[in-house]
Formats: structure tokens, C-alpha cells, sequence
């Protein structure tokens, strides 16, 4: 039997060879080197059980490495599986590395292209009589939306090559956006309008999640990408918009010094057109540049998490001592607004980062203990405003907060019931991940209906 | 006898958790148990059984840990959870009704088959 061969010559061989595979295996990024374990493992036992049957261990290898399967394909599986580790390096894509570059040059250009249309299409109505004075600020608050989305959308419609029927969504989808914003006889800068200028981008951004995660929109993994996206995306605009500042300090420092008032051109030009292109830009980035900046979104919420868990139970715990009564203005209920939607945030960014393999951690019960803390305090909140909002009565953006602020207490409430259930072994953290994906169109719809309905239930009036 | 890709993927699931079902496994072992019980038929590329493995882990189905082997290697083993237990009943019920599905077209067309698909049918048949 070969298994029975005394000399150590061969194994060395076979030790180098399986050196060799796993350095090879571990340059996939899809595959971490807990799965190349896993693999060796199988390549070992099959060489063993090969050798046992006659076959040298040089065949034994061969024959096994073989059976594994081709690496291109086995780490396109992978990848599939576990897209969240791949976010940071997009193998997907270019499946051979020869034109990569090439790729990359085509997709730099269309994105530069894209947010100059972008910064074209700012500008575009002033051509049509529809300059950017004060006067036309309510036409320009309810379009800016619509002078941007569209050019990101088609930077994933091109680069994507997406279906012509999903296409066809997208164009209805735009073409009603475009409609609405339109068609109804709001009041210039009134609240109706104001809603219908922050909703638009919030209902439209769904189309641009559509566009984004392309055939894998109904797959968790696909909208968990784009929760990711949406993110960095965020973080990249703030980071430019932060550059876009320190220079046009600088450009109007600079022209002041020879006489010239560069103000009209930066504020009619250089903010308008520069803010919408950056959207375009920033995105090509994130899809670009995972690996520069490093995912910073699960870093901050790693960094923020205790901070805010600290806080919200230490308001709680105040509260609860010494008794102080509530005093709700009624505009802070949009703070709490903003409240849950940082404590989502994080808890987002968590659960994308994590490694769903991963047993439960201290980290999972700090996210628990911030979102019931957040959970709690929004209760308090809900009720303090609950008995006077009848007092005040329903206007339009006192309805808009409490609908939203509904719709984000019913994520986290359940969202803390699924973690909850993980945290006791009842359940996959994988049902926390399928929970917000599947809720992501909510946001949209709400957003929708305040655009849509609100103005005919309060019938113009505000 | 070459499988289709697609039945290939569509059914691993079922068959790797009945094979947990039967008992904890890993890997290799679980090929091996394919093999044995397919007599060969079902030939799946060694590597691909992982991604499901890890897709059913992450979905809650089965649950790893990793232990050393009678070798001394360390080696992941993998365990069926409850809720995996319910998955494969619900496969079961599926698989079942294309089963069935399938054997009443088999019968109905056999007759009609010339004779060297009807042995295939045949064969289906058995192999159903």
C-alpha cells in the first residue's frame, strides 16, 4: 500500500503542492482562509482515501485538486454566497482580469460624464427662462431630485446593461416623479410642497436601488448591497462636499485678492452643478474604490454604537429617577425622527458587516440594549406629543413626522424582537438581515403617499 | 449518466440536509454519502458542496463547529437545526409532488416511447 510508504520524500512533495493550492486558493477574495481550511481538509481526505486505493500521491493531488473544480467557478460560488465579502472587492464583475484597466478607464469616463450631465441639467431650465434667482426657489427644491437621480440610475442602467422591461419601471417611475412635482397647485415654498421637495428624492431612491442591485433586487444579498452603497455613498458626498468647501474658500480668497467678486459664479454655478455631479462621482467612487477607503460605514457604527446605547440608557435611567416631566415641543418629534433613523443606521451597518457565521457577541447585545433603549425613549416621546397632537390638530408635516416616525418604531420594534431571538439561539441573524431588506420599500411608498395624496387630503391648502 | 446543472443545484439542498438529518457530517463525508446513495449517478463538483453548506448555515438550517478528526486535522462538522429539520420536511413535500408529477407522465408517455427512450424512461423510473 502507498499509504504505508516510509520514506518522506513524497509527502514533502505533496506538502509543497498543497502549499502551493492553498497560497493560490487564499488570492480569492470570496474565500477566506477558514474555508480554505475547509477545503484542505476535503483535498487531504480525498488524497488520502486515492492513495489508499493505488494511486500515487502526485495522482492522488491531481485527481483531488480536480474534483474540487475549476477555482474561477468554485470562487464565483463563493462569491455569491457571501457578496458581503466581497462588497469591498467586486470580483463579480470583470470576470477575467486582462481588461480591467480598460474597464475602468470606460467606467470612469461615463461616470464624469454622467455628473456633468448631471451639473448640465441644473442648469438646463435657466435656458428656458427659469433662472436660478429666489424667485424660482420653489421650482428648483421641487426638481433637484430630478435633475440628479436620473443620471445616477443611468450610470447603473449602462453599467448593469439592464432588462429593457426593468427599464421600463424606472422610466414610469421617473416620468410620475416628474408629474407629481408638477401637477398639483401647491403654495410656493409651503408646507405641502417642502414635503413633496424632501420625499421625492426618498421615494425615487428606490428606483436607484432597483437600478443599482439590477437582476439581484429580489435577493437579500442585492439589497444589502445597495444598503451598503447607500451608505458609503454618504459618506464619500459628505468627504467631497468637505473638499468642495476648503476649495471654493480658496477660489474666492483667490479672486478677491485681484479685485474680482467670485460670489455669483460660485453660488449660481460652482455649488449647484458641483452638489449635483458629486452624487454621480461619489457613487462611481464607492463602486470604484472599496478598497481605499475600507468600508468605513461599519467602523463609525462601530465607534458610535456604545456611544449612543451610553446615552439613550442614561436618558432613560434620568427619566426614570428623577421623575422630570416630559416636555414634548411638538417639532421634536422630528428630532426623534432623526433619532431612529441613526439608531437604524447602525444597526444596519452592524448587520451588513457582520459575518452572518459569526455566534452572537457583547457587540450584539449593545445593539439590542441601543435599539430597546431608542425603542423606549420614542415611546415616551410618541405619548408626551400623543395627547396634544389632537390639541394641534393633523397638518401636513405633523402627519408626515408621525407616519414616518411609525414606520421606523414598527422596523426597530421588530428588529429587536428578531435580534432578540438570535441573541437566544431561536433564530439566524440572517432573519434580521431579510427583515430590512424586505422593509427597504416601505420607506419608498410612505414617501410616495406624501407625495401623492397628502396635497388632495389637505386639499392645497398648506 | 450526465445530471442537468440546474437539478444538480435545485436538489442539494434536500439531499444535504437529509444526509444531517441521518447524521452530524462534514464535507467530504457528506460527497462520500451522495455518491453511495446515488450510486454514482450524481456526480457534484467537490467544491460547490461548501457555498451551500455556508448558505445553509447562514440561513439557520444546519450549525458548525469545528473539531479535530480522528487524524488530528481539524475538520467542520455540521449539525441540522430544528428549523432545518422543517425545511427538509417542506423540500420533502415539494420534491414529492414533482415526483409524482413526473411518474404520472412517465406512464402515460412509455407506451408511446420508441424503445430506447422507454428504457430511459424505465430508468427513470427506477431511479425515482
Amino acid at each position: 500500500m502507498t499509504m504505508a510508504t516510509p520514506n518522506n520524500a513524497p509527502d514533502r512533495a505533496l506538502e509543497d503542492q498543497i502549499d502551493q493550492w492553498r497560497s493560490y486558493l487564499r488570492r480569492r477574495q470570496a474565500i477566506q482562509s477558514v474555508d480554505v481550511a475547509e477545503l484542505e481538509d476535503h483535498l487531504r481526505e480525498q488524497i488520502s482515501t486515492l492513495s489508499a486505493a493505488g494511486l500515487s500521491t502526485d495522482e492522488a493531488f491531481l485527481v483531488g485538486v480536480k474534483r474540487i473544480g475549476d477555482l474561477n467557478a468554485l470562487s464565483r460560488e463563493f462569491a455569491r454566497e457571501h457578496s458581503d465579502r466581497l462588497w469591498k472587492q467586486l470580483v463579480d464583475a470583470p470576470q477575467d482580469a486582462g481588461d480591467a484597466p480598460a474597464r475602468t478607464r470606460t467606467d470612469a469616463a461615463m461616470a464624469i460624464g454622467l455628473a456633468v450631465a448631471a451639473g448640465v441639467a441644473v442648469k438646463a431650465p435657466a435656458l428656458f427662462g427659469m433662472p436660478m434667482i429666489d424667485e424660482n426657489e420653489s421650482f428648483y427644491a421641487r426638481h433637484a431630485s430630478l435633475f440628479v437621480l436620473p443620471m445616477l440610475t443611468g450610470y447603473f442602467v449602462w453599467k448593469r446593461k439592464l432588462a429593457a422591461s426593468t427599464l421600463r419601471w424606472l422610466g414610469v417611475a421617473f416620468v410620475g416623479a416628474l408629474v407629481f412635482a408638477n401637477v398639483y397647485p401647491l403654495k410656493p415654498l409651503g408646507a405641502l410642497e417642502m414635503l413633496t421637495a424632501m420625499h421625492l428624492p426618498i421615494a425615487l431612491w428606490l428606483a436607484v436601488g432597483v437600478a443599482y442591485a439590477a437582476e439581484r433586487w429580489n435577493q437579500v444579498a442585492g439589497r444589502m448591497d445597495f444598503i451598503r452603497f447607500s451608505g458609503e455613498l454618504f459618506i464619500y458626498y459628505a468627504l467631497i462636499a468637505f473638499g468642495g468647501g476648503v476649495f471654493t474658500a480658496f477660489l474666492l480668497m483667490l479672486f478677491k485678492i485681484i479685485g474680482i467678486d467670485a460670489e455669483p459664479f460660485v453660488q449660481t454655478w460652482l455649488i449647484p452643478c458641483g452638489a449635483a455631479g458629486a452624487v454621480v462621482v461619489a457613487s462611481w467612487l464607492v463602486e470604484a474604490k472599496q478598497s481605499v477607503i475600507e468600508n468605513m460605514a461599519p467602523v463609525l457604527t462601530r465607534l458610535f454604537t456604545p456611544l449612543f446605547a451610553t446615552l439613550l440608557v442614561a436618558f432613560l435611567v434620568t427619566l426614570l429617577f428623577t421623575g422630570r416631566g416630559v416636555n414634548m415641543e411638538r417639532d421634536m418629534l422630528l428630532a426623534f425622527d432623526g433619532l431612529l433613523v441613526i439608531v437604524l443606521g447602525l444597526l444596519l451597518y452592524a448587520i451588513s458587516a457582520r459575518d452572518p457565521r459569526a455566534p452572537a457577541s457583547a457587540f450584539d447585545v449593545m445593539q439590542v440594549v441601543l435599539v430597546i433603549s431608542a425603542l423606549l425613549a420614542d415611546a415616551v416621546a410618541l405619548w408626551a406629543i400623543g395627547a396634544r397632537i389632537s390639541e394641534y390638530g393633523f397638518t401636513p408635516n405633523r402627519t408626515a413626522v408621525l407616519g414616518m416616525n411609525i414606520i421606523l418604531l414598527v422596523n426597530l420594534a421588530w428588529s429587536a424582537v428578531v435580534y432578540i431571538r438570535f441573541l437566544r439561539g431561536q433564530g439566524p441573524i440572517a432573519a434580521l438581515e431579510r427583515w430590512q431588506t424586505n422593509y427597504l420599500p416601505v420607506y419608498s411608498v410612505w414617501a410616495a403617499i406624501v407625495v401623492i395624496v397628502f396635497p388632495v387630503v389637505f386639499g392645497f391648502r398648506y | 449518466m450526465e445530471i442537468n446543472k440546474d437539478l444538480i443545484a435545485a436538489s442539494s439542498t434536500p439531499i444535504v440536509l437529509a444526509i444531517l438529518a441521518e447524521a452530524d457530517s462534514y464535507g467530504y463525508a457528506i460527497l462520500m454519502r451522495v455518491r453511495e446513495i446515488s450510486k454514482g449517478q450524481m456526480e457534484w463538483t467537490d467544491g460547490m458542496l461548501y457555498p451551500v453548506l455556508h448558505r445553509l448555515e447562514r440561513l439557520g438550517h444546519v450549525t458548525a463547529r469545528w473539531e479535530n478528526s480522528e487524524t488530528g486535522r481539524k475538520r467542520k462538522y455540521y449539525r441540522i437545526t430544528t428549523a432545518g429539520k422543517a425545511q427538509l420536511a417542506e423540500e420533502q413535500r415539494q420534491w414529492q409532488a414533482v415526483n409524482a408529477t413526473l411518474k404520472g407522465i412517465w406512464s402515460s408517455l412509455s407506451i408511446t416511447l420508441a424503445p430506447s427512450s422507454a428504457t430511459r424512461a424505465a430508468l427513470l423510473l427506477q431511479a425515482a
